[in-house]
């Protein structure tokens, strides 16, 4: 009769699987809403956020979570035994290993306190303790201390992933600082020559050119903020240009032309100015004669797309497909450090475009959606 | 065709050539290197006003209003004084800090605002809701407009239309650039105010005649004189579409974009509210006209063509003709920047969240991206509603354009205004707000669009459903977030102190 019953339902028995299944469903459930709080590092923010879920997974009437030396959140009954978590870690800390901590500095007055035994576990990012884990019980079994050990393990695993997603963003800023160091000595000894030889017989225009160096250099040096508007990246190219024309005079030929819809356009700092650069090496230093450089920037709707092109001695494609795979011995670096912080920042589909040949010229294309989450200027 | 239609025909031809070529003309600044003209070049609020008011002055403005002036009397007056006090709202309440947020359309502000997919797939859906509901009369107007001026039937003047909007915005001409739609407002202008200074002086010529009084005077212009507590309902109703609407229409919230700053936006905005109160003092004097002159057009069914038909009526001959084909070239201007604008809103959407899905057209990824993508959004966003106004004609072209408005307003009003100044607004309050804002105004319209009308009361209410769809989605938003409190996003205060901190002051 009852095995009919459950024929009745036979959807449902298959769908949910068995009482085992659906335990390790939930655990997987709650183990995932406590991940993302996880993910930003061992802070007193991401412990509280995650310490609720991390007791469902445990079932114990409190846990807390230390760094080495004090709690940074409790959750459940007891609480003022909080202060006690950093004597409970510190042989933990130094050990690195799971244990029952010493219940001593657990006795309290309160009626029905809950918190009388604990199992401490470490929490251990690249093989060194970060902080414990900590499960306070009535009393302490092989189950809550076994339970303890894994949930802290994998808590141990989001911190490590937390430290990559740090170490990755830190490599981006270290990317963009390169590129700030890689103003390069040539450039700055080119510009300082040319403004020299212009002090006698122009002061006026070496002086004006002087200020042009000074808010160039302010502009690349600057250290806040990943993003700059359009509008400040080209100002920025301007006075590299104007620079770069006190030293080749009439051989290089520039042409501008900027929708003014698009030049409120958040865009990654640094993004342009490397590519106008590198347009003015290839065009003009390589060749003889005059260099036409272009710059164009177009209104297409929900994008922009950026234009720099040169019709200097161009490039083998083969060679561009390295630069933008990041092969740092070719001399545009700037290139495939562009490229990356485009895709990191838009997605793959907004890398860079470059169309090149030998002797063709080179022309760059960047494409900047008008809006992305996060992206302010 | 005959000779005098001639005028009309090639007004219309000339504006449909000016907008092209200003489209597609190109700033061309080769010697450089000038000081800072990047920063010079930014859009100054003046331009991008002129730009905003060529684009909201639709055909329901310059044609519209004068004919309903005319047929109803006096507290039509609302519609001109609310499509400019939305301004004033959007001023005062929204322009900066839309602009702060950093978003370019208004799918844009509600996933920055709430960080949310599904706010912003109920966003995009709005956004094409309120595109075609305000693209129908445009189609419609055109299609009046150049039946009236040269005679031909009504579905050349809406396919000429659509035919040129997807041309120029799918070829990328005219897409977004600010001149087209600068010049776009000063032609509007022009070609209400010369012909009205010369039908001014032909009136004064005769003496300055009173209207002729087949209808009674004191009830055309005594407010509410017929309507009763059901006229006041919708004259509130009105006043709540028009003015908390404008904010919501997507090709306005684009615009805000082209402002360099916060400040900017405020300022354009400004400007735009002077501009638009110079135009709308004209519709009012051609319906003063009208009672004079138009009585029989009136009589005839024809007030939405009124404007049109004025110069001739009162200068027989060539002079009014060529009036007629001024006032032509002005109305097709009208219809040629509303629909140009809203058709780049409504693409620019389709193009990312629908032709940019559909899988196996073309593309290395299997999927259409980027320009191919909003050319195919071009041509849905135009063919949808000019097919519907070629199946299902005699909208009435300033009533559709106030359901755009009231659909604006019950949906983008309280997702604006309580995003930008609550914090506790949650995406599930969010999408419940809109979701019944807009089946609330949208099922108010289906019902009022079919066959069998609802009389009494009921009938009112559906008719202008803003004074209670409006509230209702306010309510239904504030309700369900505080109910969501937990749902708040992290990010939502620090959100609100960029939005709320001017440029100047930023660290």
């Amino acid at each position: 009769m009852r095995t009919r019953i459950r024929h009745g339902l036979p959807r449902r028995v298959t769908d949910l699987g068995s009482e085992a299944d659906r335990a390790t469903f939930r655990t997987l459930h709650t183990a995932s809403l406590a991940s993302p709080a996880l993910r930003e590092g061992l802070t007193v923010a991401s412990a509280e956020r995650s310490l609720k879920h991390l007791r469902a997974l445990l079932g114990a009437p409190a846990v807390a979570l230390t760094d080495t030396s004090a709690a940074l959140a409790w959750d459940g009954e007891g609480e003022h035994h909080a202060e006690a978590c950093g004597a409970l870690a510190e042989p933990v800390v130094r050990h690195g290993s799971t244990r029952a901590g010493d219940a001593s500095v657990l006795t309290c007055d309160v009626l029905a306190c809950p918190v009388d035994e604990v199992v401490v576990a470490p929490l251990v990012i690249d093989e060194r303790v970060v902080g414990t884990l900590q499960a306070f019980s009535t009393r302490t079994t092989a189950g809550l201390a076994r339970a303890t050990d894994e949930v802290a393990r994998w808590v141990s695993g989001q911190l490590e992933l937390a430290e990559l997603d740090a170490s990755r963003r830190r490599l981006m800023e270290a990317e963009v600082r390169a590129l700030r160091a890689q103003i390069s000595p040539h450039f700055i000894y080119n510009s300082l020559g040319a403004i020299a030889s212009f002090v006698r017989t122009d002061p006026d225009r070496a002086r004006e050119l002087l200020l042009e160096f000074a808010d160039f250099t302010r502009y690349s040096f600057r250290r806040h903020g990943d993003f700059t508007t359009l509008a400040e990246e080209l100002r920025s190219v301007e006075r590299y240009l104007l620079l770069e024309q006190a030293r080749f005079g009439e051989r290089l030929q520039v042409t501008l032309n900027v929708a003014p819809e698009v030049l409120a356009v958040a865009v990654p700092f640094l993004c342009i100015q490397p590519l106008v650069e590198n347009a003015v090496r290839h065009g003009l230093e390589a060749a003889e004669g005059v260099g036409h450089i272009r710059i164009v920037a177009h209104d297409r709707g929900t994008e922009c797309l950026i234009e720099v092109e040169d019709d200097g001695v161009g490039e083998d494609p083969e060679r561009v497909r390295r630069a933008l795979a990041g092969d740092a011995d070719l001399d545009s670096v700037g290139l495939g450090n562009v490229d990356a912080r485009l895709r990191t920042t838009f997605g793959d589909d907004f890398g860079l475009v470059v169309e090149t040949a030998p002797g063709a010229g080179t022309r760059v294309l960047v494409r900047v959606p008008k809006f992305a989450p996060g992206v302010v200027a | 065709m005959t000779a005098d239609v001639v005028p009309g025909v090639v007004a219309v031809a000339l504006v449909t050539i000016a907008t092209l070529a200003i489209g597609s003309y190109r700033q061309r600044f080769s010697r450089t290197t000038s000081d800072f003209f990047v920063a010079s070049r930014t859009v100054r609020p003046a331009l991008n006003a002129s730009a905003i008011g060529g684009e909201y002055l639709s055909g329901a403005s310059f044609l519209g209003i004068a004919g309903l002036l005319l047929v109803f009397g006096a507290d039509m007056l609302w519609y001109p004084v609310g499509f400019t006090a939305g301004y004033l709202v959007l001023l005062v309440l929204v322009a900066a800090p839309l602009r702060r947020s950093g978003a370019y359309t208004l799918p844009d502000f509600a996933e920055a605002r709430l960080g949310s997919r599904g706010v912003r797939a109920a966003c995009s859906v709005l956004v094409v809701a309120v595109g075609w509901l305000y693209l129908l009369p445009q189609f419609e107007g055109a299609g009046l407009t150049l039946s009236a001026a040269v005679g031909a039937p009504r579905w050349v003047g809406a396919v000429v239309v659509g035919v040129v909007v997807v041309v120029g915005v799918g070829s990328g001409g005219m897409r977004a650039i600010t001149f087209v739609q600068a010049f776009q407002y000063w032609l509007k202008l022009t070609a209400l105010l010369v012909p009205l200074a010369v039908l001014l002086v032909v009136w004064m010529g005769d003496g300055s005649p009173g209207p002729v009084l087949r209808t009674d005077t004191a009830q055309w212009s005594l407010p509410l004189a017929d309507g009763g507590g059901a006229g006041l309902y919708a004259t509130y109703s009105l006043i709540v579409a028009t003015f908390l609407g404008t904010m919501g229409l997507p090709h306005v919230a684009v615009r805000f974009y082209t402002n360099p700053d916060g400040g900017a936006a405020r300022r354009t905005t400004l400007v735009v509210l002077v501009l638009l109160g110079v135009f709308y003092l004209l519709p009012p004097a051609y319906a003063l006209l009208g009672r004079v002159y138009g009585e029989s057009l009136a009589a005839a069914g024809r007030s939405d063509v009124m404007v049109l038909e004025l110069p001739r009526v009162m200068l027989p001959g060539m002079a009014g003709e060529l009036l007629t084909a001024l006032v032509t070239a002005g109305a097709f201007a009208a219809f040629l920047s509303t629909s140009s604008g809203l058709a780049v809103a409504v693409a620019g959407v389709l193009g990312q969240d629908v032709t940019g899905r559909l899988p196996g057209l073309a593309g290395r990824r299997g999927t259409l991206s980027g320009v191919p993508a909003f050319r195919l959004g071009a041509v849905i966003a135009v063919a949808v509603p000019l097919g519907v106004s070629l199946l299902v004609p005699d909208l009435g072209v300033a009533r559709s354009v106030g359901l755009a408005f009231a659909m604006a307003a019950s949906t983008f009003c309280p997702l604006l205004v309580l995003g930008i100044w609550w914090r506790g607004l949650t995406a599930p309050g969010a999408v419940a707000g809109l979701v019944a804002g807009g089946l609330g105004c949208g099922g108010a319209i289906v019902t009022t669009f079919s066959p069998a009308p609802v009389t009494g009361w009921a009938g009112v209410l559906l008719e202008q459903p803003a004074a209670w769809s409006v509230p209702l989605a306010v309510l239904v938003m504030v309700a369900v977030s505080l109910a969501t409190r937990d749902r708040v996003p992290a990010h939502a205060g620090r959100f609100l102190v960029r939005l709320h901190t001017p440029e100047s002051v930023r660290p």
